[in-house]
């Protein structure tokens, strides 16, 4: 029962990429991070710590969020990836990246595309969250100039304007 | 940070996937902790076996012996699994789920991953730092930096396991279901092992071919297919505290799983696990047998918890976690009262 290994060398790949098919030609041991930022030129998820602690490197997969560092790009063949680039609808931003502009829910940036993924995905299984579930759901993402109150301030307005939207 | 170069292949079944496996080639499920140690250099496969591929190894199955948890069902199906969040004998392992990681981590990582991960001490995560369990010659936080350690159970290396979900498992009595070679025990082609045999603590004559110390008994052509956790008797319920340095995405310092079977008001039956503490989810016998026949009052809990850590070995930095354990255990009782 010998397997099919594919390997080391760099092996065709598609991926499905904000409802795009993507084919890269890479290496087993790329990370869906290096392959997204170096490959695809989606430079939106940021590389902070690499080892799942800051959450800047966010994406969704299959409807839920990832950490894109920790996650092999082979390993996300027949998988939906959702990057930041994915979210404008025409000319007009995400509800959730209105909301962070009018609360000013972040100072550097550097950890903010990670934030958005996971407020997106927060709202797109829980559109009215408290307080606590937002905390919650946003645990998973580190903002070192601390913009905490006000990222979650914005997480309850987006999540308001997407409720008068969807009226 | 650029990782050793691999090659990867899909497995479409356990039984292939076990006969390929050996030191140089190795299970892959969430790759949380196994992607993070390849860029660490800390290991080096020359093959990854993605065991995501195989059908029917995730979700939650009832069978005549218990609920099967298939070994790569992730942390978040699991903590969201209908009858999981129905039923008070296995609220412990919920709360250890919910309160393992972050959304992110706990939606890529798998059960089975959980239970295998490697120790979080800064001298093992260092590729600089050649310590015991990586089969250097000593641990370097006995005598150094061991905040975070062991205070029961240390030696030769110090460092505590870092799941949350398994010191809940082990407080409802699981085992999990091994996979691997016909020659070695695996009647039907598996093994099952009680969680309390499946952790190992450190052993010099324990050891795999690159050196390394494992903290199961694992072997490296043996795959986790699924864990096992029996019908517990009517009216059993359980709880699990975690206490963590910050609020959110820590470790566990402490923390403490507790399942009982009441008699009337007197306790018949207790597994009382203990976390962050030990090499090892730590069991408190002794904390147990104080508790037989007692009711769950101020002094009974008072009695066990003092039980729970009369044993206790503390190192340099950590007389703290001793204080905390009792803490911990304390709260869950409460939680049970
Ligand atoms: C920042 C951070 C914070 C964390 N916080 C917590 C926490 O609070 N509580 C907690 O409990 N955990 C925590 N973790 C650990 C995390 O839960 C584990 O990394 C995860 O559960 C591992 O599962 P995985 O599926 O990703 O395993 P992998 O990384 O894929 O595998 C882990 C190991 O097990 C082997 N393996 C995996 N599945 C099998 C199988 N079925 N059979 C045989 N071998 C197998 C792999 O070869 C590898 O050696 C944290 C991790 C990070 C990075
Ligand atoms: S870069 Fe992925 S979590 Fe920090
Ligand atoms: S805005 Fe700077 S890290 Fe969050």
């Amino acid at each position: 029962m010998t397997m099919p290994f594919r390997g080391p060398a760099a092996v065709p790949l598609v991926l499905h990429v904000n409802g795009e098919d993507f084919h890269v030609f890479v290496e087993p041991r790329r990370t869906l991070l290096s392959v997204l930022r170096e490959e695809l030129g989606l430079t939106g998820a940021k590389l902070g710590c690499g080892h799942g602690q800051c959450g800047a490197c966010t994406v969704i997969l299959d409807g839920e969020t990832a950490y894109a560092c920790l996650t092999l790009a082979i390993d996300c063949e027949d998988r939906e990836i959702r990057t930041i680039e994915g979210l404008m609808r025409g000319d007009s931003l995400h509800p959730v990246q209105e909301a962070l502009i009018a609360h000013d829910g972040y100072q550097c940036g550097f950890c903010t595309p990670g934030q958005v993924m996971s407020a997106v995905s927060l709202l797109e299984h829980n559109p009215r969250p408290t307080d606590d579930e937002i905390r919650e759901g946003m645990a998973g993402n580190v903002c070192r100039c601390g913009a905490y109150p006000n990222i979650i301030a914005s997480v309850a307005a987006a999540a308001e304007l997407m409720a008068a939207e969807g009226d | 940070m650029a990782m050793h170069p691999f090659a990867y292949a899909n497995a479409n079944s356990l039984e292939e996937a076990a006969a390929n496996l050996d030191g140089e080639t190795r299970p892959l499920a969430g790759g949380t902790d196994l992607v993070a140690l390849m860029k660490d250099g800390l290991v080096a496969p020359k093959r990854l076996v993605n065991l995501k591929t195989v059908p029917g190894l995730a979700g939650v199955v009832a069978h005549a012996d218990g609920l099967h948890i298939g070994a790569l069902t992730t942390l978040s199906n699991l903590a969201s699994n209908p009858e999981l969040q129905e039923r008070r004998d296995l609220a412990a392992l919920v709360e250890a789920l919910e309160e393992s990681a972050t959304p992110q981590l706990r939606h890529t990582a798998t059960i089975g991953g959980n239970l295998l991960q490697w120790p979080r001490c800064w001298y093992f995560r260092n590729p600089q730092v050649p310590c015991w369990r990586k089969g250097g010659r000593r641990c370097f936080a006995f005598q150094g930096e061991n905040k975070y350690h062991t205070i029961f159970g240390g030696g030769p290396c110090f460092a505590p396991h870092p799941s949350d979900p398994s010191v809940a498992l082990m407080a409802l009595d699981a085992s999990v279901l091994v996979v691997g070679p016909q020659d070695r025990d695996h009647r039907n082609g598996f093994r099952v092992v009680p969680l309390a045999e499946f952790f190992v603590l450190p052993r010099r004559d324990h050891e795999w071919a690159d050196g390394y110390h494992p903290v199961t008994l694992l072997e490296t052509d043996e795959i986790v297919a699924a864990v096992v956790v029996p019908q517990a008797a009517d009216g059993a319920r359980s709880a699990f505290v975690k206490v963590m340095e910050r609020g959110a995405w820590d470790f566990a310092l402490v923390s403490a799983a507790v399942s009982l079977t009441m008699d009337g008001n007197r306790v018949a039956a207790s597994r009382v696990v203990l976390g962050g503490v030990a090499p090892i989810p730590w069991r408190a016998n002794q904390a147990e047998a104080a508790l037989r026949g007692e009711r769950v009052s101020e002094d009974g809990v008072a009695r066990a918890v003092r039980a729970a850590v009369a044993d206790a070995r503390p190192l340099g930095h950590n007389e703290y976690k001793v204080a905390l354990a009792k803490q911990a255990l304390a709260q869950a009782f409460r939680a049970l009262a």
